[in-house]
């Protein structure tokens, strides 16, 4: 057979027909294209073992957490192993059901902060798109898109640093308006204001890159639709409603969908780091309330059980958001950037 | 037939550059646009140069101006000679380098062999081994697991609680492998019959085949890394192990004094040590921008086709 010409590890399926001696027996053949399971094992192993390091790290790093929300129906102990812990049943989940305030102000703010990103930072990286698509100059737009996309790799540290050195109360505006008399910016580090604040963060980081993916979508539209409004008549505008927006539509409704997959889920870092500032109030989000009640106060069982039921909660809405997305005939996105 | 006509070209009303079938926009109307532009793209640079303007301005000029300034009048580099005369942020940025350069190496590293074992058509166990992986995607198990997983494996307050746990992400998993199946199988099969083994395949094929995608991936990484803070936050309690987000957020967000443990030095501006710290953690991403930005985009794009 061709596979003992070749060696051991080349299989007969790896081997292109026409080095294969001509063989009648159609059979057979089937047989030696799909060896058993031990003759596959045996073929593979070291293609296996290159995989295994991964595999490794995958299963330790995502899948024994996986288990050990266990913690969550125990009382956690610091001088007691998870499995040492005694069984509380559903004890640490009673500020769920029993509406704990302060968990519901942290499902609030989630929820409210994730309106704000779909009302207010959702669309501005698709008329910012449209801007940088309407420039008649190739070379404006590069430079353009090279300066907005930067702040998207800035950390989170890096951003509200530099909101703080620009607009905080000794910051680089309010020095200047002081100077001035001009009327001095209260954003960084009042409550009233920190929906603002962390929007507007949002926007800035974000809103260049966001247009990457509408871009595409324009660059993909037929150029003789908009000659086609040109002949009937219509204006930039025009061009605009009845060309750019539906060929970009169906890209708007599936980032849509996905993003209402992920409405638990708001800027841990970004709210974390400017929490001190503003107090729990106005900043608690359920991840910040899991950080704050866990790692902070010690209560692990209770921060796992909520962790565990906005984790369950937010599987869901991404496999709906996906079907859903799937339902608009669009291919779904399982990751996010 | 008006060309063949020697001196004449064929008659086309002024517009000569049609955009979309219809003339240039009313200058007004561009001018408004530009204007809008121009403001986008200031709002992005302005913090910047402010950040780099004042870690280099000098004490009379900070307090003149109250706090930040647009523009050096003295430039020194005073802020980084103090901030790299040893200290935390010296401390601080070797331990970011340091986790910043392995977890990228061990990713990249592990990527690519798991991604090959997961790209060669009917091999064992890879369709279960991919599922493994994608899932993945879908769901994360928890700070507090997590918290307790790294600290019932013992590795509290160790730098490699900050390297390991992103080595593997199934996303780059899955462009690479996507990479090596796009391979031709000719060069493969051409390669075993030559009698080449496995690892000669990966090694003398595929690597060198898919050196662009490896780099990459190891961009990703590398900026990912880089820029992690929270873990740090959550795992490491020491101050020499700190990395550079994390002091970046004592020093400036929290705006933590900092001292310099030598007496008698002229120390420079508070604000200037600040930016310049600030500086110094945006020093490796402007580095590598232009390239980031190319393979970035593209990315993002790709996962968007794929899925």
């Amino acid at each position: 057979m061709a596979s003992t010409q070749v060696g051991e590890h080349a299989a007969p399926d790896r081997v292109p027909a026409a080095t294969r001696p001509p063989d009648d027996d159609a059979p057979l053949r089937e047989a030696a294209r799909r060896p058993s399971r031990l003759r596959r094992f045996r073929r593979d192993r070291f293609l296996f073992l290159l995989g295994l390091p991964g595999v490794v790290l995958v299963l330790l790093f995502h899948y024994v957490p996986l288990a050990g929300n266990i913690i969550a129906f125990k009382d956690y102990r610091p001088y007691l192993t998870i499995w040492e812990a005694p069984w509380v049943g559903l004890n640490n989940f009673a500020v769920i059901f029993q509406g704990d305030p302060a968990f519901l102000n942290a499902l609030k703010n989630t929820l409210v902060i994730s309106v704000l990103q779909i009302i207010v930072v959702f669309p501005v990286p698709i008329a910012l798109a449209l801007l940088l698509n309407s420039l008649l100059s190739e070379r404006i737009k590069r430079v353009a898109q090279s300066i907005l996309y930067l702040p998207h790799f800035m950390s989170w540290v890096v951003i509200v640093a530099l909101f703080q050195q620009l607009l905080g109360n000794a910051g680089l505006y309010n020095t200047w308006a002081r100077v001035n008399d001009l009327p001095v910016l209260r954003i960084i580090g009042d409550p009233d204001l920190f929906l603002t604040l962390i929007t507007s963060q949002a926007i800035w980081k974000d809103a260049g890159w966001g247009t990457i993916i509408f871009l595409a979508a324009i660059s993909r539209v037929d150029q003789q639709l908009y000659e086609a409004v040109a002949v009937d008549g219509g204006g930039r505008m025009r061009q605009l409603w009845h060309v750019t927006l539906p060929s970009i539509r169906s890209v708007i409704v599936l980032l849509l969908i996905l993003k209402l997959g992920d409405v638990l889920t708001v800027g841990f870092e970004q709210i974390i780091l400017q929490q001190g500032a503003v107090g729990q109030d106005a900043s608690e989000v359920l991840d910040t309330y899991v950080y704050n009640r866990g790692i902070i106060d010690g209560n692990f069982g209770l921060a796992a059980a909520v962790g565990l039921v906005k984790g369950l909660i937010g599987l869901v809405l991404v496999l709906a958001a996906n079907k859903i997305a799937h339902l608009f005939g669009e291919r779904g996105i399982y990751s996010k950037w | 037939m008006v060309s063949v006509i020697p001196g004449r070209r064929p008659v086309r009303p002024r517009a000569a550059r049609l955009v979309n079938g219809m003339t240039p926009p009313h200058p007004v109307m561009r001018g408004v646009k530009g204007i809008v532009l121009l403001l986008c793209c200031s709002v992005v640079v302005l913090p910047f140069i402010g950040v780099i303007s004042t870690s280099l301005a000098d004490q009379e000029q900070i307090t003149r101006a109250g706090g930040y300034v647009l523009w050096p009048e003295n430039p020194s580099f005073e802020a980084y000679a103090a901030i790299f005369r040893g200290g935390v942020v010296t401390q601080a940025t070797l331990v970011s380098i340091f986790v910043t350069a392995a977890g990228s190496l061990l990713s990249v590293a592990v990527v690519a062999l798991l991604a090959y074992s997961l790209s060669r058509p009917g091999s064992f166990g890879h369709r279960p081994v991919l599922m493994l992986v994608l899932v993945t995607m879908l769901f994360n198990a928890g700070m507090i697991p997590n918290y307790l997983l790294i600290k019932q494996i013992g590795l509290l307050d160790s730098l490699w609680a900050l390297i390991l746990p992103p080595v593997v992400s199934a996303f780059q998993v899955i462009i690479v492998r996507a990479f090596f199946m796009e391979v031709p199988q000719e060069i493969i099969d051409a390669a075993r019959i030559d009698g080449a083994s496995e690892f000669q395949v990966l090694t003398r094929i595929m690597l060198p085949l898919s050196k662009a995608v490896l780099a990459v991936v190891a961009l990703f990484q590398a900026v990912a890394y880089w820029s992690a803070f929270f873990n740090a936050m959550l795992y490491i309690n020491s101050t020499e192990k700190w990395p550079l987000q994390l002091v970046l957020r004592t020093y400036v967000v929290d705006n933590t004094a900092i001292g310099t443990d030598l007496p008698g030095e002229v120390v420079p501006p508070q604000q200037s040590l600040q930016m310049a710290i600030l500086v110094v953690s945006l020093i490796p991403i402007c580095l590598v921008y232009p390239f980031l930005q190319k393979h970035f985009a593209k990315g993002v794009v790709i996962g968007a086709v794929k899925g």
